[in-house]
């Protein structure tokens, strides 16, 4: 059963009261200005690392503050307080509102009456905040421990566990009132593996929105741990990258980072409302072959990227943005969707109080198909199969993007053979997609440890795959 | 005394009496202006004072840490009690603990790092700044078609560090960063590109005309860019891409790198790393320089060290932690995570200019690559494998040629680092970590 949602704690401990959240948005509107907004933000985030086989450190961050934001037209002002005192709170709002200087008459604001949310995404019962830090240890002790017995070339192990507990309230000037708690656990597993003077390391690790019960499944820290250990040790003997355009195998789960970097950004609205994306324009035309479908969907349980709320108090959704190859539509803030004349999706999202929220992805994927991944290695005379992943990075405007594999192997005769050093790929995101001629039928979200970087802002996000073929896309490795 | 430095005192002295056997504690207070403006009109406007305070307490030879944005004195004291009895539940380590105690000093000199006329410019003229930069690069020609903008940002921050060895101090600082990035647009698609400028001084500040018109200029060259042939050829990285290089040099000499052998150069030290030319300094003394403080985030003061002198790696650059593990001493660059957690940063980290223009690095070449952005995260510091995104021109016979994209350069931070073959005059500072123009003998792009 699920527990019951409490009330916010911005009413319950801070005394936050409706009448508060209009006079302050009051304020904010007391220069013109269209709509305004207010984010009550207070974060618990623990860390503990374990290293050398002891605990050299814990730490523990506690932030609390409340951002004001006035949008005028397509201004955006916008203030914050680090704590929730009411002058202060006031005076961010009368600097906000300073962006609506040209008009005289205040802007309207509707009663702000709290809503519950029907349904939750990540209903736990304990949140991470709230649990004993023995137990986290625990799960390192046993991670450390796993990754050394794996094998005796394993010379440091680092391990790492990170948990967030975020409660958020969002009210606007149109009458909206919202608010939610947030969980994010996160467990790291760093191996350095060593033999003949070649040192290699290995990565590993998994989370999601949930509280430590999800390392006992797939996630469990003898899983993690060997999954680094087994890397590191890979890479020892690995060869030189190719170099040169190839026919590319990836594979499930995080090598969705390819959607993230080559379609993903490129289709977040704000640069397509300015007409600086690869993309702009490009709603209703093949932009990918028809095996593609890639959709953007906030709403799965349980997920780094899923959020009951986005960081505007709008539900998120599940979003088509590329369905049977054809481009189907841009994922919104509430400014782009106003703008754009859109629908909202729920993808206005912001790291904390003290940033302005944009336009951000969720958990973006694509949906299976019909090939058998074996078949999909059968397939390939000589190519390249990679399996995980660092990070990528993308040219918006150009529509260049690049992402690094971490593992990957040659593909000889249908086979896959040789493992081989990290290499970056990169291509066109507007045509990538076009290029793919297999797709896998085993879906895979990736373990939770994605987080996405855009002007400044951080927050985490999800990335899934099945298997998929890609005819060919630049390799950029050192043999020619 | 002042409400900060009370502060300070009264969580040092807080945490001693929860049990605490040392403890420091730092607390940044930034005033802070950022305008965006886009195609003539102010986008956002963002002001704010924010204050962070960041604590680390021993309780013999187990630590734990911690942040706080709020500095309301009853969640402080909760949170300082909370942290030493997570100190308690961590293991003992034998090199944990504050630095020495006969490393603080008491006196300081004066590094320039504060200009209060900075506070002069009012809202609007900060406005102006970002509008003109703009302004100058769609102005510039007539396929500049669009703009990611124009911005200019401002802060003005207080640091104020305390611990239980009596040390208390402060310091003061401005900076300023301007930017415009225009897009340039043809036949053949669009090329974004930007320039900046930062600053802590308002006459260091490039004029936002000249930002702007560099900015046009770099992204009308990318225009028709094309795939270059997958080979083996010289590279030349300009200040922008090269300064990515040597914050590869920085990852790499870390005291934590060395400690978890996590570098390409491990057991280095008195060995020849790089070309005869090459010289890299950490130098946190530079008059009015992006990455100066008289002491760092542990208290202790800061100092000049050589990387790599003419090619021979000299030092690795740590915190107190790191020294201990590595029999060395701290030097001075203990830099606060946002966890609260003292990790190692660079100061100012920069490769010395060497005697060449970058006409004659660019005319040196028969064929080969001028890098002006680099993509992606491809460099592995472990082992120095280095495969990374590129934009650039093409260099045929001594001239930059034509512009190419969707490439990537790869090959080894240790070989690269032996390949620098010439050593341009044009250091310039875009941020604390910096170089000149650097030629590569070569690296492999990887392309049609």
């Amino acid at each position: 059963m699920e527990p019951a949602r409490t009330n916010s704690i911005f009413f319950d401990q801070y005394n936050v009261t409706a009448r508060d959240l209009e006079t302050y948005l009051s304020e904010a509107l007391s220069r013109g200005g269209d709509y305004a907004d207010l984010f009550f933000e207070y974060r618990i985030n623990h860390s503990i690392v374990f290293e050398e086989q002891i605990v050299k450190s814990a730490t523990k961050g506690v932030n609390l503050g409340v951002g004001v934001r006035v949008v005028s037209g397509e201004k955006t002002g916008y203030a914050y307080s680090d704590d929730l005192n009411r002058e202060n709170i006031l005076k961010a709002a009368r600097t906000a509102a300073f962006i609506a200087n040209a008009s005289s008459e205040g802007g309207k604001v509707g009663i702000p009456s709290p809503i519950e949310l029907e349904n939750n995404l990540y209903a736990i019962p304990l949140q991470p905040a709230d649990l004993e830090i023995v137990q986290k240890i625990g799960l390192l002790h046993e991670a450390d421990a796993t990754a050394r017995a794996y094998d005796r070339r394993i010379v440091q192990v680092q391990t790492s566990y990170l948990d967030e507990t975020k409660h958020v309230l969002i009210a606007s000037s149109d009458g909206r009132c919202v608010w939610d708690v947030q969980p994010l656990v996160r467990l790291n597993v760093m191996c350095v593996a060593e033999e003949n003077g070649q040192r290699q390391s290995g990565y590993q690790g998994g989370g999601g929105r949930r509280s430590i019960d999800i390392f006992e499944g797939d996630l469990n820290p003898k899983a993690l741990a060997q999954e680094a250990a087994r890397q590191a040790i890979l890479q020892l003997s690995a060869v030189n990258a190719p170099a040169g355009p190839m026919e590319v195998v990836l594979g499930p789960g995080w090598p969705g980072i390819l959607l993230h970097e080559a379609i993903g950004h490129g289709l977040e609205a704000d640069f397509n409302r300015k007409g600086t994306s690869a993309f702009a324009g490009l709603v209703g035309q093949k932009v990918a072959s028809e095996l593609c479908t890639v959709v953007d969907d906030g709403t799965i349980p349980f997920r780094r990227g899923s959020l009951n709320v986005d960081d505007e108090g709008n539900p998120t959704h599940e979003t088509v943005l590329i369905e049977n190859g054809i481009l189907k539509g841009y994922l919104q803030d509430r400014l782009s969707a106003r703008l754009m004349k859109a629908p909202l999706t729920g993808n206005g999202r912001r790291q904390s109080y003290d940033h302005i929220p944009m336009p951000r992805m969720t958990n973006t994927f694509m949906m299976a198909g019909e090939s058998d991944p074996a078949d999909i290695i059968k397939s390939v005379r000589k190519g390249l199969y990679a399996v995980q992943f660092g990070g990528g990075q993308v040219d918006i405007t150009s529509g260049k993007f690049v992402f690094s594999a971490s593992e990957a192997y040659l593909i000889e005769d249908g086979k896959v053979t040789a493992p081989v050093k990290g290499a970056t790929l990169v291509g066109d995101g507007p045509t990538v997609l076009r290029q793919v001629t297999m797709v896998g039928n085993n879906l895979q979200l990736d373990q939770g440890v994605g987080i996405c970087g855009k002007e400044g802002q951080s927050i985490p996000v999800c990335v899934g795959l099945p298997t998929i073929k890609i005819r060919e896309i630049t390799v950029g490795g050192t043999e020619k | 005394m002042d409400q900060l430095k009370t502060t300070v005192e009264r969580v040092v002295q807080r945490a001693v009496q929860k049990g605490a056997t040392a403890a420091d504690v730092l607390i940044r207070e930034d005033d802070n202006f950022s305008v965006s403006v886009r195609m003539g009109e102010v986008e956002t406007l963002k002001q704010a004072i924010s204050r962070g305070m960041l604590l680390r307490v021993f309780v013999g030879k187990r630590t734990a840490a911690s942040n706080t944005s709020d500095l309301t004195p009853a969640l402080v004291d909760r949170l300082v009690d909370e942290t030493v009895e997570m100190a308690r539940l961590t293991s003992e380590d034998q090199s944990g603990g504050l630095p020495d105690a006969s490393l603080f000093e008491k006196s300081f000199p004066d590094l320039n790092l504060l200009d209060t006329s900075w506070e002069k410019l009012s809202p609007q003229e900060r406005i102006d700044l970002a509008l003109r930069a703009e302004d100058a690069s769609l102005k510039l020609d007539r396929r500049i078609v669009n703009s990611e903008g124009g911005a200019f940002d401002y802060s003005r921050s207080r640091t104020v560090i305390g611990n239980t060895a009596g040390f208390i101090g402060e310091y003061e600082g401005t900076g300023a960063g301007l930017s415009a990035a225009p897009v340039a647009q043809s036949g053949s698609g669009m090329q974004r590109d930007y320039w900046m400028s930062a600053s802590r001084h308002v006459a260091g500040l490039e004029s936002p005309e000249s930002i702007g018109k560099k900015a046009a200029e770099r992204a009308l060259r990318r225009l028709g860019a094309r795939k270059a042939s997958t080979c083996e050829a010289p590279v030349i990285f300009d200040p922008m891409t090269a300064r990515s290089l040597v914050g590869h040099v920085f990852q790499a000499i870390a005291g934590d790198a060395i400690y978890r052998r996590t570098s390409f150069l491990v057991d280095e030290i008195g060995k020849s790393v790089a070309a005869s030319g090459v010289t890299i300094v950490d130098d946190a003394r530079l008059s009015g320089g992006l990455g100066s403080s008289p002491f760092d985030d542990e208290s202790v003061p800061t100092q000049t060290t050589a990387i790599i002198e003419n090619g021979i790696l000299r030092n690795y650059l740590h915190t107190a932690y790191s020294a201990r593990k590595l029999a060395s001493r701290p030097t001075g660059n203990g830099s606060r995570a946002a966890s609260g957690a003292v990790t190692i940063g660079p100061t100012n980290f920069y490769l010395k200019p060497g005697a060449h223009t970058p006409d004659e690095i660019i005319g040196s070449v028969e064929s080969g690559l001028y890098v002006v952005e680099l993509i992606g995260f491809g460099v592995n510091s472990t082992t120095g494998d280095y495969s990374r995104g590129a934009v650039g021109i093409w260099i045929e016979n001594g001239k930059l040629s034509y512009p190419v994209q969707e490439i990537t350069i790869a090959g080894n931070l240790r070989q690269m680092l032996r390949d620098v073959e010439m050593i341009g005059n044009d250091l310039t500072f875009l941020g604390s970590v910096a170089a000149p123009t650097l030629k590569i003998r070569k690296m492999v792009i990887s392309g049609e």
